[in-house]
Parts: structure tokens; sequence; C-alpha cells
């Protein structure tokens, strides 16, 4: 147990790509906590899809000591938290477990919005927070402008802000010496009820589940019985620990520490971010605050391309779910797409991360339909009664529009940061998804603006039409903001006067035609020439809004056929039939697989 | 004589009993490979190259082994088709040509119609030989002719001009029996009546037999990469081409050479027989780099390839891949070969001999869509369902 003046919990607030996790190795290895021939580029990014994406998904964790300048030593406890806005939450609980944060801003690049979200966390979270201003080996490094933009945009004081390339290695020292001396101490009790909050959990195939905690009050041990306080379900203690970054048994964890906890637990979906845990027995009954379950927000259909994977489907969804306690699922049929799943994720981050995962580590090879968000209907009652309200995951479970009363869909509090010479794309964009500009101040020569948009306007293309209109130079970022009324209606889609149930999607009343039309004339691209002609239509209710002809195959012919041809002819049938097992048929049409996502996808 | 359709129909159903040969059944044929040519034009994927210097009696001595070791293998069929094929067979010695007919002769009976056609280029020098094929017993010949306008001709890679073209189809005419030219259609900024205005030209010239492709862009061929990289402007969409097709169809009908087959139009009687071998699904040998055979032997049907190159070939004549060919394949074979036919396929024989049923729901949809047509035991596209016959085998031939 490491007395309270020598700690020093801190996490690293950045965007994508400001050299966070470069920093982070840096310090690791400045201080000798990993040993050279061990390190390996970004080392707290475990998966291969945090590598690649150059994201952190699941909170990761350090136990760096130090000897500072004046010659005592410290302990430094480093979360690493995820960036991105689909795991807020999970951020936002990491920002409570440290009393300060690492403010890293690329000097090249200045804030981004996903930097804002995070800082006014830590804001929240009551942080001492220390500006870096990274990679200054850079020529483009622009360190007085960009410490102006931090004052300007996020309102801290930046005339101290460390300079630091964490490629060459300068100002990593000053770094370590600013947090033993800048950041607070934490604060607590050995002698009080044991106060632990839950961090992070993941799975681990010889541990089980493995939790991570911060230590408030009093001291937990090996052979301990614990408590979770929101679901009072008790666990022996098999281990406790600290990350350096591997796992390495300690004694004792007592306040202001940070590390792990192995206790039995099967599932990650038994432990929750945010809980309190305690003693079994003379425990608290003071619960940490702010605790609330991750809730899934945008939802869509997972599909084997090949129906007979089902069955592998669904192993790897329930592999999966066990160490994510955010993503949920269920069974989907569709009559187009076969058995699958409907799953909910977090945001669009996560969903892909979900769907990434599936396709390689399971191998299994995935339709993915539209993104949808979670409605409100509220049915009309009797006797001008209110009548029940049904949360709607799927358009195809629309209930008959007479029995609807009205419709309520949540709204998201956009943040976007962009260069002016792009704003008007910009807020056309905002405009066009049904947006409501809140506010639009500058900083320098970058706009940012703030909407209101709904997040069924969001969910689906939205971050890859901002960067395709600002050329990559705009940042985004949002928080939910609740749900309002509006006039929503299902979008239904006929092919061949057959409703295809994957394809259907709630829009606006106002924006139905337009979608419709849209819709129908990408389908009648995607979809190939058949022997006969194929109406496309899009229709509410039973009124069709939109309608298209996919005119029949005119010309499929080999021109010359002989003795020589046959055995090539007979390569040519086979390929074309593998080609068609990629296809959904439905009635008498084949539908590639990709038209599901592509058709949805708008150009404007 | 080909017998009339009325006698085949009648024979096709005592065949079924005798179990009559596929060679005895749709005809004996024997194609030979000549590699070279002078020029390798920019659409063409066939097997053709270009070489200074060719040693004719080399290649003689190659050729007659050959057909001495299927004679073996074939012993007392008639033999009712010789085809040289290329590459450009009139690059040929004309003796060289002789040679291989004496010898192909000493071996088969040929039947009394036997049909010894070669491909012909229309330059001058290949017409000079003209007297000499035909001393040698060649009665048929197929000229390349192409197109009937000089840009065109040159766009194509095509080293004759037109006015060589007709001087040699004339000559042609006065020389063999039978003849037939090729044009390719669906050209780069060629519309619907400059081809009208070039077909009705080519119909003026009085053949008895017409090939006329719609010019197909093929992987691997100088006008394939072209397209690729986005060159090769002005080819007609589906739309122009159908049309230009149906436009075949009904002028070729008017002249009085209707379609026989999805790019072949003949005076009736005047069809290539040989061609007909393959798409009735009857024996041919395959002699030559890179010619595919197919001969039915102690009641297995085998397929034989040769090696492409054509020193390889040389080095060693024979076959690279020989190998049985199962029934389910057959019958797809005779599928997709026999409904390019304007007469179509028995379903009798698909299923007495190559063991294959179709599927009466998928033939129902093909009905009404107007795509094919049930005549008794006779299976054919219609007229509209020829030039999506690709989409129809796919339909039959799905799971």
């Amino acid at each position: 147990m490491t007395d309270l003046k020598h700690i020093r919990n801190f996490s690293i607030v950045a965007h994508i790509d400001h050299g966070k996790s470069t920093l982070a190795d840096r310090l690791i290895q400045e201080t000798g906590t990993v040993k050279e021939r061990d390190m390996q580029a970004q080392l707290l990014d475990s998966m291969d899809i945090e590598r690649e994406r150059g994201i952190t998904i699941k909170a990761n964790t350090v136990r760096i000591e130090y000897t500072a300048d004046n010659g005592e030593e410290y302990i430094l406890n480093l979360i690493d938290t995820p960036g991105h806005v689909d795991f807020a939450y999970e951020v936002s609980r990491s920002m409570r477990a440290v009393e300060g944060s690492l403010l890293v801003v690329d000097s090249t690049q200045g804030v981004e919005a996903q930097t804002l979200a995070n800082v006014y966390q830590a804001i929240d979270a009551d942080h001492e927070i220390v500006p870096v201003l990274n990679k200054i080996d850079l020529p483009a490094s622009d360190c007085d402008r960009v410490a102006e933009q931090i004052e300007d945009v996020i309102g801290i004081d930046a005339t101290g802000a460390i300079q630091v390339s964490a490629k060459t290695g300068q100002g990593i020292h000053e770094t370590l010496e600013a947090i033993v001396t800048e950041l607070p101490a934490p604060q607590g009790n050995a002698d009080a009820p044991l106060k632990a909050m839950l961090v992070d959990s993941w799975y681990d195939a010889y541990l089980g589940v493995i939790v991570l905690i911060r230590v408030i009050d009093g001291t937990l041990k090996k052979g301990e019985r614990i408590r979770m306080l929101s679901t009072n379900a008790v666990y022996p203690v098999d281990r406790v620990g600290v990350f350096t970054p591997e796992m390495k048994p300690v004694d004792r964890l007592g306040p202001g520490e940070i590390g792990f906890l192995t206790a039995s637990i099967k599932q990650v979906r038994d432990t929750r971010v945010g809980d309190t845990i305690t003693h079994e027995r003379k425990g608290t009954e003071e619960a940490l605050p702010g605790f609330k379950p991750a809730q899934p927000v945008v939802f869509c259909g997972l599909f084997p391309v090949d129906n007979a994977e089902f069955e592998d489907l669904r192993d790897s969804i329930e592999k999966l779910a066990l160490n994510d306690a955010s993503f949920s699922f269920e069974m989907e049929t569709s009559a187009a797409l076969g058995f699958g799943f409907r799953c909910g994720f977090l945001g669009l981050l996560h969903l892909e991360v979900i769907r990434d995962r599936i396709e390689r580590e399971y191998n299994i090879e995935l339709i993915t339909t539209a993104p949808s968000v979670i409605y409100h209907v509220y049915m009309k009652g009797k006797d001008n009664e209110p009548g029940e309200m049904i949360e709607l995951h799927n358009p195809a479970d629309m209930p008959d529009l007479s029995k609807v009363d009205h419709m309520e869909e949540p709204r998201i509090k956009a943040t976007i940061l962009v260069p002016d010479d792009y704003l008007g794309d910009v807020l056309k964009l905002c405009q066009d998804r049904r947006g409501i500009q809140l506010d639009l101040t500058y900083a320098g020569s970058r706009a940012m603006v703030v909407y209101d948009l709904p997040l069924n306007e969001v969910v689906f293309d939205f971050y890859d039409r901002l960067k395709s209109v600002t050329k990559g130079y705009a940042s985004f970022d949002y928080q939910m903001e609740g749900y309002r009324e509006d006039n929503l209606v299902k979008m239904s889609i006929l092919v061949n006067d057959e409703p295809v149930d994957a394809l259907s999607t709630m829009v606006h009343r106002d924006r139905a035609e337009m979608r419709g039309r849209a819709m129908c004339e990408k389908l009648k691209d995607l979809i190939p020439r058949h022997m006969f002609k194929i109406p496309i239509q899009a229709a509410i209710g039973g009124k069709v809004i939109a309608r298209e002809t996919l005119s029949a195959l005119r010309k499929d012919v080999t021109a010359k056929c002989y003795g020589g041809d046959a055995t090539r002819k007979k390569k040519l049938l086979e390929k074309q039939k593998a080609g068609k097992k990629k296809m959904r048929q439905f009635g008498k049409v084949d539908i590639p697989q990709e038209a599901f996502i592509s058709a949805l996808k708008m150009d404007n | 004589m080909r017998s009339p359709s009325w006698f085949r129909a009648v024979l096709a159903g005592i065949v079924t009993d005798l179990a009559l040969e596929n060679w005895q059944e749709a005809g004996f044929g024997l194609y030979l490979h000549w590699p070279f040519c002078a020029a390798k034009c920019p659409y063409c994927d066939f097997n053709s190259h270009v070489s200074r210097s060719i040693d004719q009696e080399a290649w003689q001595r190659a050729y007659l082994s050959e057909i001495d070791r299927y004679a073996e293998a074939t012993p007392g069929r008639v033999l009712d088709s010789i085809y040289f094929g290329g590459g450009t067979p009139s690059l040929m010695d004309p003796a060289l040509v002789g040679a291989i007919l004496d010898r192909i002769s000493d071996h088969w009976t040929l039947g009394n119609n036997v049909e010894i056609t070669l491909e012909a280029n229309p330059t001058s020098i290949e017409a000079a030989k003209f007297a000499g094929y035909r001393a040698g017993g060649v009665n048929r010949v197929s000229v390349g002719v192409q197109a009937l306008n000089d840009a065109d001709l040159r766009r194509l890679g095509r080293i004759h001009s037109v006015d060589e073209a007709k001087q040699a189809l004339a000559l042609a005419k006065s020389t063999f029996d039978r003849v037939n030219f090729d044009l390719i259609y669906s050209r780069q900024d060629q519309s619907l009546d400059d081809w009208r205005a070039e077909l009705d030209q080519a119909l003026d010239m009085g053949p008895d037999h017409l090939s006329l492709y719609q010019l197909t862009i093929e992987e691997g061929t100088a006008f394939g990469d072209r397209f690729a990289a986005g060159g090769l402007r002005g080819l007609p969409g589906d739309d122009l081409a159908v049309d230009q097709y149906f436009l075949t169809q009904e002028l070729c009908e008017a002249a009085g050479l209707p379609a026989y087959e999805v790019s072949n139009h003949a005076r009736p009687g005047e069809e290539s027989r040989h061609n007909m071998i393959y798409w009735q699904a009857g024996d041919w040998i395959g002699i030559g780099p890179g010619a595919h055979g197919r001969l039915t032997l102690t009641g297995r049907r085998i397929g034989t390839e040769t090696p492409l190159s054509p020193t390889e070939w040389l080095k060693t004549p024979g076959e690279s891949a020989r190998e049985d060919i199962p029934l389910d394949e057959q019958a797809i074979e005779y599928l997709l070969m026999g409904l390019r036919l304007r007469e179509g396929i028995g379903l009798e024989r698909l299923k007495s001999r190559f063991g294959m049923a179709l599927d009466p729901q998928k033939l129902n949809t093909l009905l009404e869509l107007g795509l094919i047509e049930l005549d008794g035991p006779t299976l054919r596209t219609s007229r509209e369902g020829r030039p999506v016959l690709n989409a129809i085998l796919r339909e039959l031939l799905s799971d």
C-alpha cells in the first residue's frame, strides 16, 4: 500500500491521432516500467482493431513507478480512456477514477471536437489539467497558435503548456515532473469501510472476469468477500493486483490506488461500469454518484451471408457479448435475409468494431442492414386515456399507423469544428439533415458549430458526408439530448411489388419523397437487370411515393461459341452461379447483399 | 445435303432406342488449328501468333502424326467435316493443306457431302492460293471480311481494304462451292443506320452464308486493355446493340438468310455442317495447338485439349489433357451449345443420353416470359430469348 501523498492518478485527453498512445508508451519507457525489448508500439491498445484504427476501445491502465527530481518515489497510475463519443460513458467513469488529466493537443493541428468533449468531461470531474503540446518535431508545429486556441476554446491557462515530441522523447521528463508537482494527490481514508469504483471489466479465458477498480476508502485484500452495490451480488476475491502493464499480484490495494481484482465472476454482464464495490460485511451503503448502465442507441440487423452460418454467428455474438455489456442482441427473422440478429450498439464506431470482430475473429461474412435508432411510439389509448409507449428498434416492427397517436425520436447535440472555408458546406449538411442551429462561434480561422440534430439523420452516413464535404478537416462529436416529437413515418420499399423488409426505414414525412426517390434510383443501379422488368417503389402505408423501373435484360449472349469454347463457357456459368449465391433472392428478384446498405447512402 | 428436319425428328425417336453414338447422331468432324497470323488483331482472343519463319514441313509432320493417332482410335467412322481454323490458315502452303487432306482420306471414309472448310483472309496474296486449296480438296472458305468500311477495318487492325476483300470474295465464289464471310458489328461509333447500310451492302453481294458477330471486348486482348483503361469510346450500349441485333435478324431473314444460330445466317441447306457438330454435341477431333476435341469412345465422352503454345505443341504434338466429361457436364454442354441454334435441342436426347430433366417450373417461367418455345420434345429459344441466352441458361441450370 502506498501512502496517498506519493500517488498520482491521471488520464490523457486527446483527439485520435494526436499522439495519446505514443505519449503513454514514452512515459512507460522513460520510467523503465517495460523493458526495452518488450516494447511494442501502442502498448496499451491490445486489440488488433484498436491498433489498426488508432483508437482505444477499452479503458487500459498502467502503474508507473517514478523517482522524481525531489528524490521521492511516486506511483503514477495512468488510465488510458477510449477517445470516441460512442464510449463517452466509459470515459466519464474513467475520469471519475483519477484526479488529473494531461490534455494532449497536436501542435500542428490544434483542438478538435473530440478533444473538447473529453476535456469537458475532465473539467466536470474536477480534474487538474496539464496541457501538453505534442509533435513539436514536425515542421508544421505552431505552439503559440495552439496554446492560444486552447485558452480561447477551452478556457484553461496554457501558458505553462509542456512542449513534447513523443516521437523523439523531448519533453517527456518535464511531463513526468508536471504530473508529480501539478496534479493533486488522491484523498481517502484507509480506516473507513471499503468503497471502490468499478472502472471497467473484461473477460480473460484463464482468470474469468477481470475488474479494474479505483479504491476510494478502505483496503481490499485477497480472500475477502465483496459485494456489488447495484446488484448485491457477493463474490470471494481470488486475486488483487496492479498493471505494470502486465498483471502483477499485490497483497492489498489501499485508498487512492488503482488495480484489479478477480473473483470468479463468470460474465462481464455481472459487472457494471461505475458500480460501487464494498465488503460483504461492514461495508459502505453509500454508492458513488452517477452510476448508470450503458444503453445501446443504434440498432441494426446482422445476417450471415451464408444462411448455414447462422449458428456460428449466434456463437460469436454470444461470446462477444460476454465481454461487452453495452452490446445487446436478439434474434431477428427477415423475409429477405433469413435468420440473423438485431443488435444494439453505443454508436456507429461500436457497431463497426463489433461487425469487424465477427467477420475477422470468427470468419463469418455478414450482411449489415441500415442502422436505426430507438423511436418512442405512443399508441392511441381508449377513452382519451394516453396509450402505452412502445420502443421501436426495428422499422419492420412498426405498428399500424391508425393505432399510433404520435412518435418521438432521439435528438443529439452535435459539436463540429471546421476550417471556415468549409463552413457553408457543413451548415448545408446539417440543415439537410433536419438540424437546428444552436451556436456558431469562431476560434481563429476555425468555426465551432453546435447543432441539434435527429440521431437517425446522423447514424447512417453523416460522418462520412461530413468528412467528404470538408476533405477530412472537420471534427465531430455529439451527446444525446433526449426525445422529441416529430412527424415520422415508416417508408417501405417494394421490389417487383413485394415489400423488402430489410429495406424499410423510418423517415421524416417531409423528406420521405426525396429519400424514397433517392433509394429507388440507387436500387435501380444496384440490382442487376433480370429477364423481366422490375418495378421498384417506395411507399408509405399503401401509398406509393416514388417509383423506378428496372428494365428487362435485353442482351446477354456470347457472340462466338464454337468447339473450343464449350469448356470456357461452362466455367463462366459456374462462376455466375457462385456470384448468385452472394445475392439474396427476393420473390423472383436477386438483390446483391451490398444493396441493403448502399441503397441508403445519400450523395447530397 | 442435310436430311430434312422431319426426317431427323423421326430418326431422333428411333435413335433413343437404338442408342446411336453422338457422332452418328450429330456428326463427326476434324478441326485443325493453324496458329499463325500475319498480324494480330486487337479484338481477337483466339490462339494466334505472329511468326516470321514457319517450318511448314515440321508442321506437316506433326499434323500427320496426330491424324494417324486419332485414326487408330476411331476406326470405321465416316467423316462429315474437316475444318482448317486459326490463326490464319490461308497462310498455309496449299501443298500442306493437300497433304493433310490426303492423309485424312487414307484413314476415314469421307461422307458423300463432306464439307471441307478453310478460313481465309481477303488479301490478294492469300486469294492467289485459292486455286491451290481447291485442288487439294477444300470446298468451302470462310473469309474474314469483318467490315465494309476502310476506316473501321483499320481500327479493327485488319490489313486488307474493302476493295481487296470484295475481289477476294469474287474469286472465292468462282473457285469454291460454298463461301461464307464474317462481319463484326456494334463497333465503335456505329449507328443503327450505319449498320443497316453496311449489312444491306453485304447482302447485295449475294452470300449463301454470313457470320455476323457483335464486337465483344475480351480480357487479355489489346481492346480489353484499352477498354479497362477507359479507352475505346463510342461502343454501343446494350440497348443500341440489341437494336442492331434485331435489325440483323430482320434484314437477313428478308434476304433469305435467316439466323440458324445466334450469329450465323444461311440460306436453308447452306448451314455450316462443321459448326453444327459443335452445337449439336457431335464428335470431333481437335488437332494443333490449343485445339479442343470431344470424342465418344467405348461409351465415354472424352474431352481433349492440346498445349496452347505452338512451339510446345510442335515439339510433342498431342494432348496436354484428356478427361472423361461427367454426364451432368455433357448435359450442360448440350444445353449451352444447342440452345444457340434456332432449331433448339431435343429434350428426349437431353434425358436419355445426358440424363438431365429440366425443371418444369423453370421452363414455365421462361415460357411465360416468352423467352423459350416448347414444341413437343423440342426446346428452343424464342427470337427474344436468343439474345439473353446466358440468362436463360443461368435460370435453367440454377439450383
